[in-house]
Protein backbone atom coordinates (compact mmCIF):
# COMPACT_ATOMS: atom_id res chain seq x y z
CA UNK A 1 0.00 0.00 0.00
CA UNK A 2 1.19 3.45 -0.88
CA UNK A 3 0.74 6.24 1.66
CA UNK A 4 0.63 9.89 0.70
CA UNK A 5 1.46 12.47 3.36
CA UNK A 6 0.74 16.20 3.05
CA UNK A 7 3.19 18.50 4.76
CA UNK A 8 2.97 22.25 5.12
CA UNK A 9 5.71 24.78 5.71
CA UNK A 10 4.65 27.07 8.54
CA UNK A 11 6.15 29.33 11.16
CA UNK A 12 8.02 27.40 13.87
CA UNK A 13 5.63 26.74 16.73
CA UNK A 14 7.94 28.39 19.26
CA UNK A 15 7.88 31.74 17.51
CA UNK A 16 5.49 34.40 18.68
CA UNK A 17 4.42 36.28 15.57
CA UNK A 18 4.03 40.00 15.14
CA UNK A 19 1.42 41.87 13.17
CA UNK A 20 2.70 44.27 10.49
CA UNK A 21 2.43 47.94 11.42
CA UNK A 22 0.02 48.60 8.54
CA UNK A 23 -2.23 45.75 9.72
CA UNK A 24 -2.12 44.12 6.30
CA UNK A 25 -0.91 40.73 7.58
CA UNK A 26 1.46 39.08 10.03
CA UNK A 27 5.14 39.78 9.57
CA UNK A 28 7.04 36.68 8.46
CA UNK A 29 10.32 38.31 7.46
CA UNK A 30 13.28 36.49 9.01
CA UNK A 31 10.99 34.25 11.01
CA UNK A 32 12.05 30.66 11.61
CA UNK A 33 9.98 28.25 9.50
CA UNK A 34 9.41 24.54 10.03
CA UNK A 35 7.18 21.63 9.18
CA UNK A 36 3.72 22.00 10.72
CA UNK A 37 3.83 19.86 13.91
CA UNK A 38 0.72 17.90 12.95
CA UNK A 39 2.38 17.06 9.61
CA UNK A 40 5.42 15.70 11.46
CA UNK A 41 3.03 13.36 13.24
CA UNK A 42 1.54 12.40 9.86
CA UNK A 43 4.97 11.58 8.40
CA UNK A 44 5.88 9.59 11.50
CA UNK A 45 2.71 7.52 11.29
CA UNK A 46 3.27 6.73 7.61
CA UNK A 47 6.88 5.75 8.24
CA UNK A 48 5.86 3.49 11.13
CA UNK A 49 3.28 1.79 8.90
CA UNK A 50 6.05 1.17 6.42
CA UNK A 51 8.39 -0.16 9.10
CA UNK A 52 5.65 -2.58 10.14
CA UNK A 53 5.38 -3.83 6.59
CA UNK A 54 1.91 -2.42 6.07
CA UNK A 55 2.92 0.36 3.72
CA UNK A 56 5.25 -0.20 0.80
CA UNK A 57 5.97 3.40 -0.11
CA UNK A 58 5.62 6.78 1.58
CA UNK A 59 5.27 9.85 -0.64
CA UNK A 60 5.39 13.37 0.84
CA UNK A 61 3.70 16.25 -0.93
CA UNK A 62 3.67 19.98 -0.32
CA UNK A 63 2.14 22.97 -2.04
CA UNK A 64 4.05 26.19 -1.60
CA UNK A 65 7.05 28.33 -2.51
CA UNK A 66 10.46 26.98 -3.47
CA UNK A 67 11.61 27.11 0.15
CA UNK A 68 8.97 24.52 1.07
CA UNK A 69 11.34 21.94 -0.41
CA UNK A 70 13.17 22.16 2.93
CA UNK A 71 10.15 20.55 4.59
CA UNK A 72 10.00 17.87 1.89
CA UNK A 73 13.68 17.11 2.55
CA UNK A 74 12.83 16.83 6.24
CA UNK A 75 10.06 14.36 5.41
CA UNK A 76 12.54 12.38 3.28
CA UNK A 77 15.05 12.38 6.13
CA UNK A 78 12.35 11.07 8.47
CA UNK A 79 11.74 8.13 6.16
CA UNK A 80 9.57 9.16 3.22
CA UNK A 81 10.70 7.54 -0.05
CA UNK A 82 10.04 10.36 -2.48
CA UNK A 83 8.52 13.80 -2.60
CA UNK A 84 6.30 15.95 -4.79
CA UNK A 85 6.57 19.71 -4.72
CA UNK A 86 3.63 21.60 -6.18
CA UNK A 87 5.31 24.95 -6.56
CA UNK A 88 3.45 28.23 -6.28
CA UNK A 89 4.28 31.60 -4.80
CA UNK A 90 0.58 32.43 -4.41
CA UNK A 91 -1.05 32.10 -1.00
CA UNK A 92 -2.88 28.79 -0.96
CA UNK A 93 -6.25 28.66 0.81
CA UNK A 94 -7.54 25.38 2.19
CA UNK A 95 -9.95 24.70 -0.68
CA UNK A 96 -7.22 25.30 -3.28
CA UNK A 97 -4.84 23.05 -1.34
CA UNK A 98 -7.50 20.34 -1.20
CA UNK A 99 -8.09 20.64 -4.96
CA UNK A 100 -4.38 20.25 -5.69
CA UNK A 101 -4.11 17.30 -3.30
CA UNK A 102 -7.16 15.68 -4.92
CA UNK A 103 -5.29 15.77 -8.25
CA UNK A 104 -2.24 14.22 -6.64
CA UNK A 105 -4.42 11.51 -5.10
CA UNK A 106 -5.93 10.85 -8.52
CA UNK A 107 -2.50 10.48 -10.09
CA UNK A 108 -0.83 8.51 -7.30
CA UNK A 109 -3.77 6.33 -6.20
CA UNK A 110 -2.60 5.89 -2.59
CA UNK A 111 -4.26 3.40 -0.25
CA UNK A 112 -4.15 5.95 2.55
CA UNK A 113 -3.50 9.66 2.78
CA UNK A 114 -2.45 11.25 6.07
CA UNK A 115 -2.60 14.98 6.78
CA UNK A 116 -2.26 17.11 9.88
CA UNK A 117 -5.53 18.06 11.56
CA UNK A 118 -4.63 21.72 11.53
CA UNK A 119 -1.99 24.05 10.20
CA UNK A 120 -0.77 26.20 13.10
CA UNK A 121 -0.61 29.36 10.97
CA UNK A 122 -4.17 29.62 9.64
CA UNK A 123 -5.57 27.32 12.35
CA UNK A 124 -8.05 26.26 9.66
CA UNK A 125 -8.55 22.55 10.29
CA UNK A 126 -10.12 22.01 6.87
CA UNK A 127 -7.92 20.51 4.17
CA UNK A 128 -8.24 16.82 5.08
CA UNK A 129 -12.02 17.02 5.24
CA UNK A 130 -12.21 19.00 1.98
CA UNK A 131 -9.91 16.56 0.24
CA UNK A 132 -12.01 13.63 1.43
CA UNK A 133 -15.14 15.26 0.02
CA UNK A 134 -13.52 16.14 -3.31
CA UNK A 135 -11.95 12.71 -3.74
CA UNK A 136 -15.14 10.97 -2.62
CA UNK A 137 -13.27 9.19 0.17
CA UNK A 138 -14.13 8.46 3.80
CA UNK A 139 -12.34 10.41 6.51
CA UNK A 140 -11.20 10.05 10.08
CA UNK A 141 -10.09 13.34 11.56
CA UNK A 142 -8.20 13.95 14.85
CA UNK A 143 -6.73 10.44 14.93
CA UNK A 144 -5.01 9.11 18.04
CA UNK A 145 -4.69 5.54 16.76
CA UNK A 146 -4.68 4.02 13.27
CA UNK A 147 -4.93 0.28 12.68
CA UNK A 148 -4.83 -1.07 9.12
CA UNK A 149 -6.31 -4.57 8.87
CA UNK A 150 -8.22 -6.62 6.30
CA UNK A 151 -8.23 -3.78 3.82
CA UNK A 152 -9.83 -1.37 6.29
CA UNK A 153 -8.62 1.39 8.56
CA UNK A 154 -9.80 1.40 12.15
CA UNK A 155 -9.22 4.84 13.54
CA UNK A 156 -9.68 6.18 17.06
CA UNK A 157 -10.55 9.86 17.07
CA UNK A 158 -10.17 12.49 19.79
CA UNK A 159 -13.63 14.07 20.05
CA UNK A 160 -15.07 16.61 22.49
CA UNK A 161 -16.64 13.97 24.70
CA UNK A 162 -13.73 11.53 24.71
CA UNK A 163 -12.76 8.98 22.06
CA UNK A 164 -14.64 7.60 19.07
CA UNK A 165 -13.57 4.67 16.91
CA UNK A 166 -14.67 4.38 13.28
CA UNK A 167 -13.85 1.93 10.51
CA UNK A 168 -13.20 3.19 7.01
CA UNK A 169 -12.95 1.41 3.71
CA UNK A 170 -9.68 2.09 1.90
CA UNK A 171 -8.55 4.32 0.33
CA UNK A 172 -9.24 6.82 3.09
CA UNK A 173 -8.15 10.16 4.49
CA UNK A 174 -6.82 10.44 8.05
CA UNK A 175 -5.85 13.62 9.91
CA UNK A 176 -3.55 13.46 12.92
CA UNK A 177 -4.04 14.61 16.49
CA UNK A 178 -1.27 15.17 19.04
CA UNK A 179 -1.46 11.76 20.70
CA UNK A 180 -1.12 9.66 17.54
CA UNK A 181 2.63 9.26 18.02
CA UNK A 182 5.76 11.07 19.04
CA UNK A 183 7.74 11.99 15.93
CA UNK A 184 11.39 10.98 15.77
CA UNK A 185 14.24 13.36 15.07
CA UNK A 186 16.07 13.04 11.78
CA UNK A 187 19.59 11.66 12.18
CA UNK A 188 22.48 13.21 10.31
CA UNK A 189 23.11 10.21 7.99
CA UNK A 190 19.41 10.23 7.10
CA UNK A 191 19.55 13.94 6.36
CA UNK A 192 22.46 13.22 3.99
CA UNK A 193 20.62 10.34 2.36
CA UNK A 194 17.50 12.46 1.95
CA UNK A 195 19.38 14.75 -0.41
CA UNK A 196 19.58 11.93 -2.93
CA UNK A 197 15.97 10.81 -2.69
CA UNK A 198 13.74 11.74 -5.65
CA UNK A 199 11.87 15.04 -5.43
CA UNK A 200 9.81 16.11 -8.40
CA UNK A 201 8.50 19.60 -8.97
CA UNK A 202 5.21 20.38 -10.64
CA UNK A 203 2.78 23.30 -10.55
CA UNK A 204 -0.92 23.75 -9.84
CA UNK A 205 -1.39 24.65 -13.53
CA UNK A 206 0.26 21.40 -14.66
CA UNK A 207 -2.17 19.56 -12.42
CA UNK A 208 -5.04 21.55 -13.90
CA UNK A 209 -5.87 23.54 -10.78
CA UNK A 210 -6.22 27.28 -10.65
CA UNK A 211 -5.25 28.75 -7.26
CA UNK A 212 -8.17 31.00 -6.36
CA UNK A 213 -9.64 32.11 -3.07
CA UNK A 214 -13.15 32.86 -1.91
CA UNK A 215 -11.86 34.85 1.04
CA UNK A 216 -10.39 38.35 1.11
CA UNK A 217 -8.14 39.26 4.01
CA UNK A 218 -9.16 42.79 4.98
CA UNK A 219 -7.12 43.36 8.09
CA UNK A 220 -4.90 41.66 10.65
CA UNK A 221 -4.72 43.10 14.14
CA UNK A 222 -2.93 42.13 17.32
CA UNK A 223 -5.29 40.64 19.91
CA UNK A 224 -6.45 42.71 22.87
CA UNK A 225 -3.62 42.77 25.39
CA UNK A 226 -4.42 41.70 28.93
CA UNK A 227 -3.56 44.19 31.64
CA UNK A 228 -0.66 42.94 33.70
CA UNK A 229 -1.90 41.65 37.04
CA UNK A 230 -0.38 41.43 40.47
CA UNK A 231 1.38 38.81 42.55
CA UNK A 232 -0.28 37.82 45.78
CA UNK A 233 1.80 36.59 48.67
CA UNK A 234 -0.49 33.98 50.17
CA UNK A 235 -3.55 31.83 49.58
CA UNK A 236 -5.41 34.08 52.04
CA UNK A 237 -4.64 37.16 50.01
CA UNK A 238 -5.65 35.35 46.82
CA UNK A 239 -9.03 34.35 48.21
CA UNK A 240 -9.56 37.85 49.57
CA UNK A 241 -8.82 39.43 46.17
CA UNK A 242 -11.06 37.00 44.34
CA UNK A 243 -13.90 37.72 46.75
CA UNK A 244 -13.60 41.43 47.29
CA UNK A 245 -11.76 42.85 44.29
CA UNK A 246 -12.54 40.56 41.34
CA UNK A 247 -15.83 39.48 42.90
CA UNK A 248 -15.75 36.08 41.23
CA UNK A 249 -16.22 34.00 44.37
CA UNK B 1 -32.90 33.28 1.97
CA UNK B 2 -32.24 31.84 5.38
CA UNK B 3 -29.44 30.69 7.65
CA UNK B 4 -28.96 27.02 8.51
CA UNK B 5 -27.34 25.96 11.77
CA UNK B 6 -26.16 22.43 12.43
CA UNK B 7 -27.23 21.56 15.97
CA UNK B 8 -24.48 20.21 18.15
CA UNK B 9 -25.67 17.45 20.45
CA UNK B 10 -24.42 14.51 22.46
CA UNK B 11 -26.23 11.81 24.40
CA UNK B 12 -29.63 13.23 23.53
CA UNK B 13 -28.71 16.70 24.84
CA UNK B 14 -28.42 19.86 22.80
CA UNK B 15 -24.99 21.30 23.61
CA UNK B 16 -24.74 24.81 24.99
CA UNK B 17 -22.66 25.83 21.97
CA UNK B 18 -25.71 25.65 19.71
CA UNK B 19 -27.39 28.56 21.51
CA UNK B 20 -24.20 30.56 21.03
CA UNK B 21 -24.19 29.79 17.30
CA UNK B 22 -27.81 30.97 17.15
CA UNK B 23 -26.65 34.24 18.72
CA UNK B 24 -24.02 34.62 15.97
CA UNK B 25 -26.68 33.83 13.37
CA UNK B 26 -28.94 36.54 14.80
CA UNK B 27 -26.17 39.06 14.14
CA UNK B 28 -25.93 37.87 10.53
CA UNK B 29 -29.71 37.98 10.28
CA UNK B 30 -29.65 41.63 11.29
CA UNK B 31 -28.32 42.38 7.80
CA UNK B 32 -29.75 39.55 5.70
CA UNK B 33 -33.23 39.41 7.20
CA UNK B 34 -33.64 35.69 6.50
CA UNK B 35 -34.95 33.09 8.91
CA UNK B 36 -32.80 30.96 11.20
CA UNK B 37 -33.28 27.22 10.79
CA UNK B 38 -31.64 24.55 12.89
CA UNK B 39 -30.83 21.12 11.51
CA UNK B 40 -30.88 18.29 14.01
CA UNK B 41 -29.37 15.12 12.56
CA UNK B 42 -29.06 11.88 14.47
CA UNK B 43 -31.06 8.90 15.60
CA UNK B 44 -33.75 9.29 18.25
CA UNK B 45 -33.26 13.05 18.43
CA UNK B 46 -36.81 14.27 19.06
CA UNK B 47 -35.86 15.75 22.43
CA UNK B 48 -32.90 17.57 20.88
CA UNK B 49 -35.20 19.02 18.23
CA UNK B 50 -37.60 20.25 20.90
CA UNK B 51 -34.76 21.88 22.81
CA UNK B 52 -33.59 23.59 19.61
CA UNK B 53 -37.13 24.83 18.91
CA UNK B 54 -37.14 26.63 22.25
CA UNK B 55 -34.14 28.79 21.35
CA UNK B 56 -35.04 32.42 20.74
CA UNK B 57 -34.66 33.46 17.14
CA UNK B 58 -35.08 30.02 15.64
CA UNK B 59 -37.94 29.90 13.11
CA UNK B 60 -37.77 26.28 12.08
CA UNK B 61 -36.11 23.06 13.20
CA UNK B 62 -35.45 20.46 10.52
CA UNK B 63 -34.97 16.97 11.84
CA UNK B 64 -33.17 14.17 10.01
CA UNK B 65 -33.81 11.25 12.34
CA UNK B 66 -32.34 8.09 10.89
CA UNK B 67 -29.86 5.36 11.79
CA UNK B 68 -27.48 6.60 9.08
CA UNK B 69 -27.01 9.84 11.05
CA UNK B 70 -26.43 8.14 14.39
CA UNK B 71 -23.00 9.15 15.72
CA UNK B 72 -23.00 11.96 13.14
CA UNK B 73 -20.38 10.43 10.89
CA UNK B 74 -18.92 12.99 8.50
CA UNK B 75 -19.81 11.28 5.22
CA UNK B 76 -23.61 11.02 5.57
CA UNK B 77 -23.88 14.24 7.58
CA UNK B 78 -21.89 16.12 4.95
CA UNK B 79 -24.10 14.73 2.19
CA UNK B 80 -27.23 15.74 4.11
CA UNK B 81 -26.15 19.34 4.68
CA UNK B 82 -24.91 19.58 1.11
CA UNK B 83 -28.37 18.50 -0.04
CA UNK B 84 -30.10 21.17 2.09
CA UNK B 85 -27.58 23.98 1.61
CA UNK B 86 -28.99 25.39 -1.63
CA UNK B 87 -31.87 26.96 0.32
CA UNK B 88 -29.51 29.03 2.46
CA UNK B 89 -27.08 31.97 2.39
CA UNK B 90 -25.14 30.74 5.43
CA UNK B 91 -24.43 27.35 6.95
CA UNK B 92 -23.14 27.64 10.53
CA UNK B 93 -21.99 25.12 13.10
CA UNK B 94 -20.24 25.24 16.44
CA UNK B 95 -16.46 24.80 16.22
CA UNK B 96 -16.90 21.50 18.05
CA UNK B 97 -15.25 18.31 16.88
CA UNK B 98 -18.47 17.51 15.00
CA UNK B 99 -18.69 20.92 13.33
CA UNK B 100 -15.02 20.87 12.41
CA UNK B 101 -15.34 17.35 11.06
CA UNK B 102 -18.22 17.98 8.72
CA UNK B 103 -18.42 21.61 7.62
CA UNK B 104 -15.28 21.60 5.46
CA UNK B 105 -16.81 18.67 3.55
CA UNK B 106 -19.92 20.72 2.89
CA UNK B 107 -17.85 23.69 1.73
CA UNK B 108 -15.79 21.53 -0.64
CA UNK B 109 -18.91 19.87 -2.08
CA UNK B 110 -20.35 23.34 -2.71
CA UNK B 111 -17.00 24.55 -4.11
CA UNK B 112 -16.75 27.39 -1.58
CA UNK B 113 -14.24 28.33 1.12
CA UNK B 114 -14.95 27.77 4.78
CA UNK B 115 -14.27 30.19 7.63
CA UNK B 116 -13.13 28.50 10.84
CA UNK B 117 -13.93 29.61 14.39
CA UNK B 118 -15.23 33.12 13.86
CA UNK B 119 -15.27 35.28 16.99
CA UNK B 120 -17.27 38.20 15.65
CA UNK B 121 -19.78 39.06 12.97
CA UNK B 122 -18.96 42.38 11.28
CA UNK B 123 -21.62 42.04 8.58
CA UNK B 124 -23.31 39.27 6.61
CA UNK B 125 -20.07 38.54 4.74
CA UNK B 126 -17.31 39.85 7.01
CA UNK B 127 -16.09 38.16 10.16
CA UNK B 128 -13.17 38.13 12.59
CA UNK B 129 -11.25 35.02 13.44
CA UNK B 130 -8.07 34.27 15.38
CA UNK B 131 -5.02 32.96 13.53
CA UNK B 132 -1.54 31.90 14.73
CA UNK B 133 -2.83 30.57 18.05
CA UNK B 134 -4.75 33.75 18.67
CA UNK B 135 -1.68 35.97 18.34
CA UNK B 136 -3.40 37.80 15.52
CA UNK B 137 -7.01 38.51 14.69
CA UNK B 138 -7.89 38.47 11.01
CA UNK B 139 -10.86 40.29 9.51
CA UNK B 140 -11.95 38.26 6.52
CA UNK B 141 -14.61 38.77 3.88
CA UNK B 142 -16.22 35.83 2.18
CA UNK B 143 -16.81 36.37 -1.52
CA UNK B 144 -18.73 33.13 -1.99
CA UNK B 145 -22.49 33.04 -2.51
CA UNK B 146 -22.79 30.47 0.26
CA UNK B 147 -20.95 31.15 3.50
CA UNK B 148 -19.88 28.06 5.42
CA UNK B 149 -18.68 28.98 8.89
CA UNK B 150 -17.78 27.43 12.23
CA UNK B 151 -18.36 29.60 15.28
CA UNK B 152 -16.33 29.82 18.48
CA UNK B 153 -19.11 29.54 21.04
CA UNK B 154 -17.34 31.33 23.87
CA UNK B 155 -17.20 34.51 21.78
CA UNK B 156 -21.00 34.88 21.71
CA UNK B 157 -23.60 35.21 24.46
CA UNK B 158 -26.03 32.33 24.12
CA UNK B 159 -29.47 33.00 22.65
CA UNK B 160 -32.15 32.85 25.32
CA UNK B 161 -34.35 29.82 25.82
CA UNK B 162 -38.06 30.58 25.68
CA UNK B 163 -39.55 30.16 29.12
CA UNK B 164 -42.95 28.69 28.33
CA UNK B 165 -41.39 25.28 27.87
CA UNK B 166 -42.87 25.36 24.39
CA UNK B 167 -40.85 26.76 21.50
CA UNK B 168 -42.31 28.92 18.81
CA UNK B 169 -40.28 27.26 16.06
CA UNK B 170 -41.94 24.69 13.86
CA UNK B 171 -40.42 21.24 13.72
CA UNK B 172 -40.34 19.51 10.38
CA UNK B 173 -38.88 16.20 9.24
CA UNK B 174 -36.25 15.92 6.52
CA UNK B 175 -36.66 12.64 4.71
CA UNK B 176 -33.38 12.59 2.79
CA UNK B 177 -31.36 9.53 3.74
CA UNK B 178 -27.73 9.67 2.66
CA UNK B 179 -26.12 6.40 1.75
CA UNK B 180 -22.86 5.58 3.36
CA UNK B 181 -20.90 2.51 2.43
CA UNK B 182 -17.56 4.01 3.42
CA UNK B 183 -17.50 4.44 7.17
CA UNK B 184 -18.99 2.66 10.15
CA UNK B 185 -19.14 3.54 13.80
CA UNK B 186 -17.35 1.01 16.01
CA UNK B 187 -17.38 2.39 19.52
CA UNK B 188 -17.22 5.42 21.74
CA UNK B 189 -15.53 5.94 25.09
CA UNK B 190 -17.05 9.07 26.51
CA UNK B 191 -15.78 10.68 29.65
CA UNK B 192 -18.34 10.49 32.45
CA UNK B 193 -18.39 13.50 34.69
CA UNK B 194 -20.85 15.32 36.91
CA UNK B 195 -18.97 18.51 36.35
CA UNK B 196 -20.08 21.23 33.90
CA UNK B 197 -18.90 21.13 30.28
CA UNK B 198 -15.52 22.84 29.89
CA UNK B 199 -16.77 25.24 27.24
CA UNK B 200 -19.78 26.28 29.33
CA UNK B 201 -18.39 26.35 32.89
CA UNK B 202 -18.27 29.64 34.81
CA UNK B 203 -15.12 28.48 36.58
CA UNK B 204 -12.35 26.27 35.19
CA UNK B 205 -9.49 24.83 37.22
CA UNK B 206 -6.71 23.37 35.07
CA UNK B 207 -3.65 21.35 35.94
CA UNK B 208 -0.42 21.02 34.01
CA UNK B 209 2.73 18.95 34.05
CA UNK B 210 3.48 20.40 37.47
CA UNK B 211 0.72 18.19 38.90
CA UNK B 212 3.24 15.35 38.60
CA UNK B 213 0.80 12.50 37.98
CA UNK B 214 -2.85 11.63 37.48
CA UNK B 215 -3.45 10.85 41.16
CA UNK B 216 -2.50 14.39 42.10
CA UNK B 217 -5.26 15.78 39.88
CA UNK B 218 -7.53 14.83 42.78
CA UNK B 219 -6.09 17.87 44.56
CA UNK B 220 -8.16 19.90 42.09
CA UNK B 221 -11.38 17.99 42.78
CA UNK B 222 -12.19 19.54 46.14
CA UNK B 223 -11.61 23.03 44.78
CA UNK B 224 -13.67 22.32 41.67
CA UNK B 225 -16.48 20.92 43.86
CA UNK B 226 -16.58 24.07 45.93
CA UNK B 227 -16.54 26.36 42.90
CA UNK B 228 -18.82 24.31 40.65
CA UNK B 229 -15.92 24.27 38.24
CA UNK B 230 -14.93 22.17 35.26
CA UNK B 231 -11.45 20.67 35.30
CA UNK B 232 -9.10 21.24 32.40
CA UNK B 233 -5.49 20.40 31.60
CA UNK B 234 -2.51 21.41 29.53
CA UNK B 235 -1.31 19.31 26.64
CA UNK B 236 1.67 18.16 28.68
CA UNK B 237 -0.66 16.73 31.35
CA UNK B 238 -2.69 14.90 28.70
CA UNK B 239 0.35 13.62 26.80
CA UNK B 240 1.80 12.31 30.06
CA UNK B 241 -1.40 10.34 30.57
CA UNK B 242 -2.43 12.18 33.77
CA UNK B 243 -5.89 12.89 32.34
CA UNK B 244 -7.86 12.11 29.15
CA UNK B 245 -7.66 14.10 25.92
CA UNK B 246 -11.06 15.73 26.25
CA UNK B 247 -9.67 17.88 29.08
CA UNK B 248 -7.02 19.63 26.97
CA UNK B 249 -7.41 23.39 26.82
CA UNK B 250 -5.60 25.29 24.09
CA UNK B 251 -4.99 26.15 20.47
CA UNK B 252 -5.62 22.59 19.42
CA UNK B 253 -7.84 21.56 22.32
CA UNK B 254 -10.85 23.22 23.88
CA UNK B 255 -11.43 26.94 24.04
CA UNK B 256 -12.72 28.26 27.34
CA UNK B 257 -13.62 31.76 28.53
CA UNK B 258 -14.99 31.38 32.06
CA UNK B 259 -15.39 34.12 34.67
CA UNK B 260 -12.52 32.53 36.58
CA UNK B 261 -9.68 30.36 35.25
CA UNK B 262 -7.20 28.89 37.70
CA UNK B 263 -4.01 27.52 36.09
CA UNK B 264 -2.06 25.23 38.38
CA UNK B 265 1.42 23.96 37.48
CA UNK B 266 1.04 25.28 33.93
CA UNK B 267 3.90 27.30 32.42
CA UNK B 268 1.80 29.32 29.98
CA UNK B 269 2.94 28.29 26.49
CA UNK B 270 1.26 30.28 23.69
CA UNK B 271 -0.65 27.17 22.64
CA UNK B 272 -2.19 26.92 26.09
CA UNK B 273 -2.92 30.65 26.35
CA UNK B 274 -4.75 30.46 23.01
CA UNK B 275 -7.40 28.38 24.72
CA UNK B 276 -7.98 30.43 27.88
CA UNK B 277 -6.75 33.99 27.61
CA UNK B 278 -10.24 35.37 27.06
CA UNK B 279 -11.21 34.29 30.58
CA UNK B 280 -12.42 37.23 32.68
CA UNK B 281 -10.15 36.63 35.67
CA UNK B 282 -7.04 34.45 35.47
CA UNK B 283 -5.25 33.03 38.49
CA UNK B 284 -1.91 31.24 38.19
CA UNK B 285 -0.29 29.06 40.81
CA UNK B 286 3.26 28.14 39.88
CA UNK B 287 6.47 27.69 41.83
CA UNK B 288 8.56 29.39 39.14
CA UNK B 289 8.12 33.14 39.40
CA UNK B 290 9.44 33.53 35.85
CA UNK B 291 6.73 31.30 34.35
CA UNK B 292 5.14 33.12 31.37
CA UNK B 293 1.65 32.39 32.72
CA UNK B 294 2.22 35.20 35.23
CA UNK B 295 2.39 37.71 32.37
CA UNK B 296 -1.30 37.23 31.68
CA UNK B 297 -2.56 36.30 35.14
CA UNK B 298 -4.59 38.86 37.09
CA UNK B 299 -3.51 37.19 40.31
CA UNK B 300 -0.31 35.19 40.50
CA UNK B 301 0.71 33.08 43.44
CA UNK B 302 4.31 31.87 43.46
CA UNK B 303 4.01 28.71 45.50
CA UNK B 304 4.37 24.96 45.52
CA UNK B 305 1.02 23.66 44.39
CA UNK B 306 1.16 20.76 46.83
CA UNK B 307 1.00 23.30 49.64
CA UNK B 308 -1.21 25.89 48.00
CA UNK B 309 -3.99 23.59 46.78
CA UNK B 310 -4.99 22.03 50.13
CA UNK B 311 -4.85 25.48 51.68
CA UNK B 312 -7.01 26.95 48.94
CA UNK B 313 -9.55 24.19 49.28
CA UNK B 314 -9.77 24.85 52.98
CA UNK B 315 -10.08 28.64 52.61
CA UNK B 316 -12.90 28.25 50.13
CA UNK B 317 -14.87 27.02 53.10
C1 LIG C 1 1.14 21.78 17.57
C2 LIG C 1 1.08 22.02 19.03
C3 LIG C 1 -0.15 22.15 19.63
C4 LIG C 1 -0.25 22.34 21.00
N1 LIG C 1 -1.47 22.49 21.54
C5 LIG C 1 -1.58 22.71 22.87
C6 LIG C 1 -2.85 22.90 23.49
O1 LIG C 1 -3.90 22.87 22.84
N2 LIG C 1 -2.89 23.08 24.83
C7 LIG C 1 -1.76 23.11 25.61
O2 LIG C 1 -1.86 23.27 26.83
N3 LIG C 1 -0.55 22.95 25.03
C8 LIG C 1 -0.44 22.74 23.69
N4 LIG C 1 0.81 22.54 23.16
C9 LIG C 1 1.96 22.34 24.06
C10 LIG C 1 2.58 23.62 24.60
O3 LIG C 1 3.53 24.11 23.67
C11 LIG C 1 3.30 23.31 25.93
O4 LIG C 1 4.25 22.29 25.72
C12 LIG C 1 2.36 22.84 27.04
O5 LIG C 1 1.26 23.74 27.14
C13 LIG C 1 3.12 22.78 28.36
O6 LIG C 1 2.28 22.25 29.37
P1 LIG C 1 2.59 22.60 30.90
O7 LIG C 1 2.53 24.06 31.08
O8 LIG C 1 1.67 21.76 31.72
O9 LIG C 1 4.03 22.01 31.12
P2 LIG C 1 5.41 22.75 31.37
O10 LIG C 1 5.68 23.75 30.34
O11 LIG C 1 6.40 21.67 31.62
O12 LIG C 1 5.15 23.54 32.73
C14 LIG C 1 4.97 22.96 33.97
C15 LIG C 1 4.90 24.09 34.99
O13 LIG C 1 4.61 23.55 36.27
C16 LIG C 1 5.36 24.26 37.24
N5 LIG C 1 5.50 23.39 38.41
C17 LIG C 1 6.16 22.20 38.48
N6 LIG C 1 6.05 21.68 39.72
C18 LIG C 1 5.32 22.56 40.45
C19 LIG C 1 4.88 22.57 41.81
N7 LIG C 1 5.15 21.58 42.65
N8 LIG C 1 4.13 23.63 42.23
C20 LIG C 1 3.84 24.66 41.37
N9 LIG C 1 4.24 24.68 40.08
C21 LIG C 1 4.96 23.64 39.62
C22 LIG C 1 6.67 24.58 36.56
O14 LIG C 1 7.28 25.70 37.18
C23 LIG C 1 6.22 24.85 35.13
O15 LIG C 1 5.97 26.23 34.91
C24 LIG C 1 0.92 22.38 21.79
C25 LIG C 1 2.17 22.26 21.18
C26 LIG C 1 2.25 22.07 19.82
C27 LIG C 1 3.59 21.96 19.18
N1 LIG D 1 0.01 24.10 1.30
C1 LIG D 1 -0.10 22.85 1.76
N2 LIG D 1 0.70 21.86 1.30
C2 LIG D 1 0.60 20.59 1.76
N3 LIG D 1 -0.27 20.22 2.69
C3 LIG D 1 -1.09 21.15 3.20
C4 LIG D 1 -1.06 22.51 2.77
N4 LIG D 1 -1.99 23.18 3.48
C5 LIG D 1 -2.56 22.30 4.33
N5 LIG D 1 -2.03 21.07 4.14
C6 LIG D 1 -2.36 19.83 4.88
O1 LIG D 1 -3.61 19.98 5.53
C7 LIG D 1 -3.45 19.93 6.95
C8 LIG D 1 -4.47 20.82 7.61
O2 LIG D 1 -4.31 22.15 7.20
P1 LIG D 1 -5.43 23.28 7.40
O3 LIG D 1 -6.73 22.67 7.02
O4 LIG D 1 -5.01 24.40 6.50
O5 LIG D 1 -5.39 23.66 8.84
C9 LIG D 1 -1.99 20.27 7.18
O6 LIG D 1 -1.53 19.72 8.39
C10 LIG D 1 -1.34 19.57 5.98
O7 LIG D 1 -1.24 18.17 6.18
Amino acid sequence: MKILVAVKRVIDYNVKIRVKADHSDVDLTNVKMAMNPFCEIAVEEAVRLKERGIATEVVAVTIGPKAAQEQLRTALALGADRAIHVETEAPVESLAAAKVLAKVVEAEQPGLMILGKQAIDSDNNQVGQMLAALAGLPQATFASEVIIENGKAQVTREVDGGLQTVELSLPAIVTTDLRLNEPRYAKLPDIMKAKKKPLIVTTPAELGVEITSGVTLLKVEPPAERQAGIKVSSVDELVDKLKNEAKVL
Amino acid sequence: MSILILADHQDGQLSSATAQVVAAAQQVQASTGGEIHVLVAGEGVAAVAEAAARLDGVAKVRVADHAVYAHQLAEPLGALIHKLASDYTHVLAAASTTGKNVLPRVAALKDVSQLSEIISVESADTFKRPIYAGNAIATVKSDDALKVITVRGTAFDAAAVSSQGQGSASIEAVDFVADNAQSIFIKEELAQSDRPELGAAKVVVSGGRGMGNGENFRLLDGIADKLGAAIGASRAAVDAGFVPNDMQVGQTGKIVAPDLYIAVGISGAIQHLAGMKDSKVIVAINKDEEAPIFQIADYGLVADLFQALPELEQRLG
